[in-house]
């Protein structure tokens, strides 16, 4: 079949990048779309080198620094161990990216490789995969990720997975609709005329036009995830102590809250921060795939 | 119309039957032994071999579901293996503040979402709209355990003018219900505003304004009416979703209700709990759902000839 890679198939390509560039320029008409990005890229950077930039180890008890305001010496301040809250933030940006990155690969690949199945083959394949997504659908997404660290019991790699695995049937809903749209157009059957299989009409032509509309919703779905497994953590059902972990960091600053505040502040600053640059970028990435938007 | 009602009716039973298979299938789903993980490594052999019969694993699977959905469906949805209680006594004990909660958080959410939305889409000063754009992105993104815990430091602990420690009564549920209505109405408020400039575009408003109606017989009599059936469907089916939320929030204010029972049963491995509270609140989302679907086909026509 090595003949069929030379037989041009036209616009079974994604749009190509020139076709963007005077949407990509409009970005600069955005000021807040760039001062997000700038903020994932610094989230980013410290998360990837969090021993680099934290002052203190984050697990490390200072002696004689117990909940102590924020000064010069202990910007984020020191919480009830006397652990240094500001590179605990820091290397809980570590933790919020292995978050993100993992929830969504598994949401990701998981969606996909189900949607593009059942928009493909359709039939009784399509009938059964989206009937358990559907199930699946009918549960809340924090009730869906609650019942699966129910099965897997509580700890940051199963709030994780859990996550993961109850965002997957949006993902593989979305594919499976425009793996639809796709799988009846001409190229497809072009594709198919000069003697291609499933698994290279699949991998080639219908995955590369397929895919806009589920990585637009992986975006948003970043901040989700982020949210929801800071929540399980928040509810001792994700990272254990001492894990540098922004949810399970605000739970123990609970307790504290009357007579440290800072230990309150920092990470939920830091999540918002993060899930606000997470949705401006999503907003934005969605506004330029989307062609009704378009103006 | 009735045609359309009993279509959608029936379609639910399908969803039904799925929402309890997948809830019964947590048990048997559950890497390694349910029995031992709940008992604990050191139970003896007679404790896990009762506690199997109790629960009836030691037959067939089809058989067991049938059971479970015989039995669920008379309301009984088996015995709490940390308090030894029936779960339906404990679930319906705790369903009462939960619902509570989520009710007085979906008023807060349509009274502030909606009138903020439509005052973003129909704003002379463009001011209005992105002040209203900017503080919703932040309503949607602040995780509501932080929200909380801040609302507690500024009302509670520094101006000292709502309680924090007590539970009861209507002053102890502004602070929880604020907490948990900020994303909802957040993200009403941006469904009002995305659908109010959808409406806003439509020719039967070119042609109101046309004719000479003034503006604000435009906005309100013929805009909104159309432009709030769509939001009102999102107000509604958030209301499943504020059920859900209140578990976090629940914990941050530390109030009894169902998202802290989940926990608890979670935290102590107590399947027939969580598996009890999983069922009720999915077959509560569904039907709400479905009661969304059929009141959405009697407001719109369009619908229910689909």
């Amino acid at each position: 079949m090595a003949t069929v890679s030379d037989v041009p198939v036209p616009s079974s390509r994604a749009v190509r990048p020139s076709a963007r560039r005077p949407l990509l320029r409009k970005l600069w008409r955005r000021p807040p779309v760039i001062a997000a990005m700038v903020m994932l890229v610094i989230f980013i950077i410290l998360a990837l080198a969090a021993p680099l930039f934290a002052p203190h180890d984050p697990t490390a008890l200072i002696p004689g620094a117990v909940m102590r305001p924020p000064s010069w010496q202990y910007l984020f301040g020191t919480d009830e161990l006397g652990r240094d809250v500001l590179s605990r933030v820091i290397h809980g940006a570590r933790i919020s990216l292995q978050i993100g990155v993992f929830t969504i690969s598994i949401a990701l690949a998981l969606g996909t490789l189900v949607g593009i199945t059942a928009g493909f083959y359709g039939g009784l394949v399509d009938g059964m995969l989206m009937a358990v997504m559907e199930v699946l659908l009918a549960f809340p997404q924090i009730l869906l990720a609650m019942a699966i660290v129910a099965m897997l019991g509580p700890s940051l790699t199963n709030a994780m997975i859990a996550v993961g695995l109850s965002a997957v049937p949006v993902y593989a809903r979305t594919a499976r609709g425009t793996t639809l749209s796709v799988r009846s157009m001409d190229f497809v059957e072009a594709a198919r005329a000069v003697g291609a299989g499933d698994g290279r009409i699949l991998l080639r032509h219908v995955l590369p036009n397929m895919i806009s509309p589920v990585v637009v919703l992986a975006t948003a779905g970043v901040g989700i995830a982020i949210l929801i497994a800071a929540g399980l953590s928040y509810l001792g059902l994700g990272a254990q102590p001492p894990t540098p972990e922004w949810g399970a960091m605000l739970s123990e600053s609970r307790a504290y809250l009357r007579n440290a505040w800072w230990m309150a502040t920092f990470p939920g600053l830091a999540i918002t921060v993060v899930v606000v640059s997470l949705n401006l970028c999503g907003d934005w990435l969605r506004d330029l795939l989307d062609p009704r938007l378009r103006k | 119309m009735r045609a359309f009602l009993v279509r959608r009716l029936f379609l639910l039973v399908p969803t039904v039957l799925g929402v309890t298979l997948a809830t019964f299938l947590m048990l048997h789903l559950t890497p390694g032994d349910p029995v031992t993980i709940m008992l604990g490594e050191f139970a003896s052999a007679a404790d896990v071999a009762r506690l199997r019969v109790e629960l009836g694993l030691d037959r067939p699977l089809p058989v067991q579901y049938v059971k479970f959905l015989a039995r669920a469906l008379r309301g009984d949805l088996g015995t709490s293996i940390r308090s030894r209680r029936p779960v339906a006594e404990e679930i319906a004990e705790r369903l009462p503040p939960t619902m509570q909660l989520a009710l007085a958080a979906e008023v807060l959410a349509v009274g502030v979402g909606i009138p903020a939305g439509v005052a973003a889409a129909t704003a002379r000063i463009p001011a209005v709209d992105s002040t209203v754009v900017a503080v919703t992105l932040v309503g949607l993104s602040m995780p509501t355990f932080w929200s909380g815990l801040l609302l507690i430091l500024l009302f509670s602990l520094t101006l000292g003018w709502l309680p924090i420690t007590e539970s009861q009564g209507l002053r102890a549920l502004i602070l929880p219900a604020v907490t948990l209505a900020a994303p909802a109405a957040a993200v009403l408020a941006r469904v009002t505003r995305a659908s109010v400039l959808e409406v806003l575009r439509q020719d039967y408003v070119r042609t109101a304004r046309a004719k000479g109606v003034v503006e604000r017989v435009v906005i309100y009599r013929h805009a909104l009416r159309n432009a709030l059936i769509p939001v009102l469907t999102v107000a509604a089916l958030q209301f499943a979703g504020l059920v859900a939320g209140a578990v976090i929030v629940e914990s941050v204010f530390a109030r009894p209700g169902l998202g802290r029972l989940a926990v608890t049963a979670i935290l102590s491995r107590d399947f027939p709990l969580a598996q009890g509270i999983v069922l009720v609140v999915a077959t509560m989302y569904v039907f709400v759902n479905v009661g969304v679907d059929v009141v959405y086909g009697i407001l719109d026509p369009r619908i229910r000839y689909r």
